[in-house]
């Protein structure tokens, strides 16, 4: 409890200034300390892919990184897809999974969306392929992920979505 | 014009909670003042403790409190039997439960023997790692085939054996037609352990309020209402003191129903003890010891067969693996017995199992609750004696086939549910149909599949058949009310795990009340809102709990017509409800809204007619007289890698009958993923135990979910048979996926090896495990 180390942060657009462990790691950071509670940790091994955030608007797994790993940089979680709060509002990718789909307990959403963002950013009309390479990472116990895949691609065809 | 809601696929309720982050899952939980819990779990399958020191841990800045057994006192008692042995004749049943910690002896790797409560989980591991036991290892029992050897270790000493139970069930008389049978198939199938995986660990919140004398808990769990009652009964506490919320879970599958989980009984005892919130969650490592798992049979199978192919009679004696303790009954292994018939009309069937303990985790249902290892041996049966006989696979199914006039059908044994196992209603043979239509089956068979293999191609098909009861009782029920806003709340007992039910039991009320669907909100899973029911499991929440509210939002229907036929000076049969108001047919004006009707049945003065009942609301309740058989076909075509004996499934289709569809679009979504499920169990996942008891492959970098690009497209088609055991014709549709996933795999690998002479008598399958089997014959010869 003596070794805190301060840590100032972005995420979401806020700066977040904390005094944190060394050992503290990055899902709990953001979970327990600034409440954003949308990160989900599925496994604590990096291996299901529930955590993924953004960190300088590249997915990342904050649960096997430390919170003050983070320091200086800018984090975006899935509070931050809908800034203002209103459903109504939701992110093209976020309307696509609903519109196909896309999710049924919802615990794994949270990171595929984030998964999913940088790699439209980069690859606007993906092929099925591609698509399933891109999510091979994260584990989805309910859908069977085919409809995760037609809501990528309803998405793309909208239109190619911010990161 | 009346909008139709039901059968419509229409798009979640529940999802932009969900996308955003701010649905309330149960590690979301934060409250003042709460602590965290840390369990230390054995590492030995078999030991007595002879020993444990905690003083260490006790002296680390931050720890609050440390309990083992013996500091629980009258509290420590083992845990309830959920499910109690069905009336079968002769029938040995010997329950043994789990106990809140581990004392004198630990009986599988695990189970928890001390509880750390600490200001932080990081404190309480660090404080678990300080605590010593002192054990002494006992050789472990863990091959269920030794579990009854008269040398094996025994588990609980009291029995002097590994026995559970011993069951047998008859049809007519197997022994009496074996001798007419002009082919007997006798073979040794093996079905092994595996996992639910939910990609939501279990959770508890505990909160004891001592001023309000009442405590509320959240909890991942799939039942609410009983673990309410169960903790009230532990804890002396009035019913109505203690609030259980099962709030959104993620993915549930079967073992989020096992209670009471040690973890369970322990969390409320501590808040009160400390007068604090407490909150503990399962890290995945946990999930792999601590959670509930299934399968792990063992069948001796004999089918008895006429030369052109008709089914005489089955005789099938098991070994069904109970794990250290049984609190379920025999509910995965009753499925087994009673799902092997499947969709076949067989006259004589003996079945016979006996259920063991082992050192290894509980087995509790997980999605298909041995249902597929029925399943598994019947198509497997079936498919062998095709070969022997010379018939093809498809026709020696269509031959044996229950008949649509045979149905209700009896089985003439006694099901889960412990009533009889009829079947209520099926039409097998255009699903069949439907089936070979989707997969191409004759152009595959004669065309495809010579031209691929002529270039060399390890290409195969399979296709099997299979039933799953559901939608078994006892009951549930639902409050629908119609606020004064025009707002539609309902209220259900049971769980939500991503069913979707917050969008069909919403489009079941949206069609009586004539309200879109957007506006009804749905409350699942919180006893402060609804008192009564069992759970969800069994794939029974939209055919137990969709039938009760459907009565609920029936009775308020009637409420609403006979106010507003007074009011509107109409007779009841000449009013509609139509976006959200009740209005004369022809005259759309004259109309009222449902929230200003509800209004003026609950005035603030005045008086209202004696007898009256306030506002429009109508509690109901639906119990089934017994399950109803949903059923359904799967095919699929797949590529061998002869160098890496990876399977590449090219095509899946399934046929489904789960009677009246409630949403298409959730429907398919559940198939989808039950498939996922089938064929993580048929080829990726597998439990691993050394021969000491100890789990090799615990984390999800040695246990190996299905992906992205390792699951397919399914096509679906479907039939549609209704129930007559319900007003809506529904049938469970929740397992159904993962059911006949296991012989698919089997006989569609099978085929495609067909230049190996291989036969495929077990699941989990695994590229290593093809290489074994087909190594196999050559190092015998």
């Amino acid at each position: 409890m003596d070794n805190l180390h301060t840590l100032s942060v972005n995420v979401n657009g806020v700066t977040y200034t904390r005094a944190v462990e060394a050992r503290l790691l990055l899902s709990d950071f953001l979970r327990h300390e600034l409440n954003l509670t949308g990160t989900h940790v599925g496994c604590e091994h990096g291996s299901c892919g529930a955590c993924t955030i953004l960190m300088d608007d590249q997915a990342v797994r904050s649960c096997i990184m430390f919170a003050v790993q983070s320091n200086g940089h800018t984090l975006t979680t899935i509070e931050g897809l809908t800034p203002d709060g209103n459903m109504q509002h939701l992110h093209p990718l976020q309307t696509a999974f609903h519109e196909k789909h896309g999710l049924q307990c919802g615990y794994c959403t949270p990171g595929f969306l984030m998964t999913l963002l940088p790699f439209l950013a980069e690859n606007p009309h993906p092929s099925d392929q591609e698509i399933r390479e891109a999510i091979s990472g994260n584990l989805c116990r309910c859908t069977g992920y085919q409809n995760i895949i037609e809501a990528v691609k309803l998405a793309a065809q909208k239109k190619a979505p911010r990161p | 014009m009346t909008t139709r809601y039901f059968g419509q696929p229409i798009k979640r309720n529940e999802d932009p909670r969900l996308l955003t982050g701010q649905a309330l899952f149960t590690d979301d939980v934060h409250l003042p003042n709460m602590l965290h819990v840390a369990f230390l779990r054995s590492d030995y399958a078999h030991a007595h403790i002879r020993s444990i020191n905690v003083s260490a841990a006790q002296a680390i800045p931050g720890v609050v409190a440390i309990y083992t057994a013996d500091d629980l006192g009258d509290y420590w008692r083992p845990g309830p039997l959920l499910v109690p042995p069905p009336p079968v004749k002769d029938l040995i049943f010997n329950p043994r439960m789990q106990v809140p910690l581990a004392k004198n002896k630990v009986r599988h790797v695990g189970e928890p023997i001390v509880v750390i409560v600490a200001e932080s989980r990081y404190i309480a591991e660090d404080a678990a790692q300080q605590i010593f036991v002192d054990f002494e290892p006992l050789p472990a029992v863990v091959d269920i085939e030794k579990a009854l050897a008269p040398d094996a270790p025994v588990i609980h000493p009291d029995l002097a054996h590994n026995l559970n139970a011993h069951v047998i069930q008859r049809k007519g008389d197997y022994a009496a037609i074996r001798d007419q049978a002009a082919v007997l198939i006798k073979r040794r199938f093996l079905y092994d352990r595996g996992t639910a995986a939910a990609m939501e660990n279990r959770g508890i919140v505990a909160d004891w309020d001592a001023k309000n004398e009442q405590l509320t808990m959240w909890d991942t769990t799939q039942a609410p209402i009983p673990i309410r009652n169960g903790i009230a009964a532990m804890l002396g506490l009035s019913e109505r003191q203690v609030r259980v919320v099962a709030p959104f879970i993620g993915g549930g599958f079967g073992p989020k129903i096992m209670m009471f989980y040690p973890e369970e009984v322990l969390l409320p005892w501590i808040s009160m003890r400390l007068n604090r919130p407490v909150k503990w969650i399962e890290d995945r490592s946990e999930n792999f010891y601590a959670t509930t798992q299934e399968r792990g049979q063992v069948h001796e199978a004999e089918i008895a067969l006429t030369r052109d192919g008709r089914v005489l009679g089955i005789h099938d004696l098991f070994l069904h693996d109970a794990g250290a303790y049984a609190p379920y009954g025999l509910t995965v292994a009753l499925n087994s017995q009673c799902t092997l018939l499947g969709q076949y009309d067989v006259p004589h069937y003996y079945s016979e199992f006996k259920a063991v303990f082992t050192n290894k985790p509980i087995v509790t249902p997980y999605r298909g609750a041995g249902r597929q290892h029925g399943v598994f041996v019947m198509e497997r049966l079936l498919d062998i004696a095709a070969k022997e006989l010379g018939i093809d696979r498809v026709e020696i199914r269509r031959r044996n086939l229950i008949p649509p006039e045979k149905f209700p059908y009896n089985n003439e044994i006694i099901y889960q549910d412990f009533a009889p196992l009829i079947y209520d209603s099926g039409n097998y043979a255009p699903a069949l149909d439907k089936a070979l239509a989707l997969i191409d089956y004759t152009n595959f068979i004669q065309t495809e599949q010579p031209r691929l293999r002529a270039e060399g191609k390890l290409v195969g098909l399979g296709l099997v058949t299979y039933v799953e009861g559901t939608g078994i009782g006892p009951y549930e029920g639902a409050k629908v009310t119609i606020e004064t806003s025009g707002r539609v709340s309902v209220a259900t007992g049971i769980g939500t795990q991503g069913q979707g039910h917050y969008t069909v039991f919403a489009q079941v009320v949206a069609e009586q009340l004539g309200v879109n669907v957007e506006n009804v909100r749905l409350v699942t899973g919180d006893t402060a809102e609804f008192y009564w029911g069992a759970g969800t499991f069994a794939s029974r929440g939209a055919v137990v709990a969709g039938n009760a509210i459907h009565a609920a939002a029936v009775k308020v229907r009637q409420k609403i017509l006979k106010r507003a036929s007074e009011d509107l000076e109409a007779a009841e049969e000449d009013l509609e409800l139509v976006d959200g108001t009740v209005r004369v047919k022809g005259s759309p004006s004259t109309a009222i809204k449902l929230g200003e009707l509800a209004a003026r049945l609950n005035p603030l003065r005045g008086a209202v007619k004696p007898g009256a009942e306030p506002g429009l609301e109508a509690t109901d309740y639906f119990g089934p007289e017994r399950g109803a058989t949903a059923s359904g076909v799967h095919a699929m075509i797949v590529e061998v890698d002869p160098e890496t004996m990876q399977v590449e499934i090219k095509k899946y289709i399934a046929v489904h009958d789960c009677g009246v569809v409630i949403n298409p679009m959730i429907l398919e979504g559940q198939i989808q993923g039950g498939v996922a499920q089938g064929i993580g169990n048929a080829f990726y996942e597998q439990l691993i135990f050394d021969e000491n008891g100890q789990l090799l492959n615990a984390s999800f970098m040695d246990y190996l979910l299905p992906t992205a690009d390792t699951v397919p497209r399914v096509e679906m088609d479907h039939v549609e048979t209704r129930s007559p055991l319900n007003p809506l014709g529904i049938k469970g549709a929740g397992e159904a996926g993962a059911i006949p996933v296991g012989p698919l795999f089997a006989q569609a690998v099978e085929d495609a090896l067909i230049g190996y002479n291989i036969e495929i008598l077990e699941i989990p399958l695994s590229p290593n495990r093809l290489f074994e089997l087909v190594l196999e014959p050559q190092q015998g010869s």
